[in-house]
Formats: structure tokens, sequence, C-alpha cells
């Protein structure tokens, strides 16, 4: 990819994360306001405790669409850095095996 | 649609798990076989762009929202193997960071979001750019069916998850397919505009949409 196009690509990519993001609805999605009409939300057991940025908030940090804007860049440069390593991981195999 | 711990029973999230990770295992050999070095980077970027597109809720009818699930868009992208590991880093990081999503569901939550709205979405726009013209319309028509198809089958595996933990599917199904064939609404819109964007930038990164240059000059 050309880097120009890389770099608007990711730009774009973190204004969602940072920028629309504490816009974003609050409402339960589809699922949340299916579970509470049918008797389904209270069966609600959280297993992992150790959720860095629980609920996509920064923990400590007060102001919430702050706090949304800096888990979503963070969340997003993650999954930016795993994904390419992933990438990396699965295509150097395939390398050795030629 | 991630489903929190305590909603699906412990054997049908163990069977979800169990099937989840033959898809990554034959994801990962499928995209070994069909990715090019040169996609590294897009794969990367289609996780991020999925994750940071599923935080952008919006609302729909009766105080509920919706949002962006990116099955459709990832396979245009990527094709379904590799589409399948970007859905499924996504919600292995949602689920671990950020606790959307329980980890005894995390298998039940790929199943859907990852295999079966990867494969209803991707099979819909192979079949309907099979039978439609060769028209850039009909092209992100068959975009916009499968990303709506893509979100309904997910939402109809979930509804099928939770009945089998006990709660009626004649109640559960109708629910979920009746709120998700809105939310299917915004993922076709999205995934038209976003591939739209992509494909006046670079063509060349959606094969599946190509069209042979006479009929592109003709629309």
């Amino acid at each position: 990819m050309s880097t120009r196009h890389t770099v608007i690509a990711v730009s774009v990519i973190l204004a969602l994360a940072i920028v629309v993001a504490p816009w974003a609805s609050s409402d339960p999605d589809g699922l949340e306001r299916v579970a509470e009409q049918h008797a389904i939300a209270a069966a609600e057991t959280p297993v992992w405790e150790h959720a860095v940025l629980p609920d996509y908030q920064v923990p400590g940090v007060a102001r919430q669409g702050f706090s949304t804007s800096l888990a979503g860049a963070l969340g997003t440069i993650g999954v930016l850095a795993a994904g390419l390593l992933l990438g990396r991981l699965i295509m150097r195999r395939s390398a050795a095996d030629r | 649609m991630h489903i929190p711990d305590g909603f699906v029973s412990g054997p049908i999230n163990a069977v979800c798990g169990g099937l989840a990770l033959i898809a990554v295992a034959v994801a990962v050999i499928r995209t070994r076989a069909s990715l090019g070095d040169t996609q590294v980077p897009l794969l990367g970027m289609t996780a991020a762009f999925v994750f940071a597109a599923q935080m952008l809720n919006f609302p729909i009818a009766g105080g509920t929202s919706g949002h962006f699930l990116g099955a459709t868009f990832a396979t245009l992208l990527l094709g379904p193997w590799a589409a399948c590991l970007v859905l499924a880093l996504v919600l292995g990081v949602q689920c671990l960071l950020f606790a959307d999503g329980g980890i005894t569901a995390l298998g039940s939550n790929i199943v859907n979001m990852g295999v079966v709205a990867t494969a209803l979405g991707g099979g819909a726009v192979w079949l309907l750019r099979a039978i439609l013209p060769r028209a850039r319309s009909c092209g992100l028509a068959a975009v916009a069916v499968g990303a709506w198809l893509s979100v309904m089958g997910a939402a109809a595996a979930c509804a099928l998850q939770l009945s089998w933990s006990g709660k009626p599917l004649a109640v559960l199904l109708p629910a979920m397919l009746g709120i998700h064939a809105l939310i299917g609404i915004g993922e076709a819109v999205i995934t038209v505009a976003v591939a739209s964007m992509v494909l006046a930038a670079r063509p060349d990164l959606l094969p599946t949409l190509r069209m042979p240059q006479p009929v592109l000059a003709r629309v």
C-alpha cells in the first residue's frame, strides 16, 4: 500500500475512534434489548476480571468523552498492532515452508 | 451482538468454542495459502477499522442502538478466511481488554460474527455477483444485500444459542431478527459507503467488485 493511502486510512480510523466514538449512542444494543425484554439480562455473570479498559473507558479519567476517546485510540492502535503481528506470524510460516 | 457470560449455557459455549477453534485454525491455513505478503498491512488496518467502527453505536427504534459488524466488508477486502481471523482478533481484544463480550462466550461470538456473518455475507455477494449484470450499481447492491444478510445470520445464530440454553426460540428468533433487520440496514449503508470510497480510491483492493474497464466507463 502506498504510504499516502496508509496514512489517510489510519488517520480516518483513529478519527472514528477518538472523535466520533464519544458521540456514539449509549442505548442498549439489539441483543441487550432483547435480553432485557425476555428476562435474560439478569443472568449476566462476568467471568473475566482483568479488562483494563472496561466498557471502553479508561479507569481514573474523569471526563467520560475523553475517557472513551483515549480507550478507543488505545484499542485501535492495539488491534492494528495485533493484526499486523498476526499477519506476519501467519505469512512468515508460509515463507519458511517454501 | 456481543454475548456476555451467563446468557448462553456452558455446554453450548463449549461446543461453539470448539467450532471457533476449528474455524480459526482452518482460517489460518487458508489465509497462508491465499493472502499475499503485501496484504498483511491491509489485514491490520481492516481489523483496526472494524474495531473502531464497532464502537460507533447508532440509534435505531425504541431506545435501542445498533453497531457495525464488518464481516462482509472484511470479506470483500481480504476474502472469507482472513476476514474470519480479523473478526476473531477484534472479538478477542474486545473481550479481554474492554469486557465487551464474555470470555466464556467468546467462541459463540466468534461463530456468530466471525463465521456465520462472514460466510453468509461473502456467499451472498459472490452469488449475486454471479447472477446480476456486471455493473457497478449491481455490485454495490450485492454488497448491501450481503451485509444485511450477514447481520441477520449472526442474529439468528445468536438466537439459536440462547434458545439451546433454555429460552424459547419462538420468542427469541423473531425478536432478534426484527431488531437486527433494522441494524442490518445500517450495516448495509455503512458497508456500501465505505466500499464505494475504497472502490473509488483503490479499486485493486476490491477484486470482487472490480469490473472490466468498458462497463465502468459507461456507468
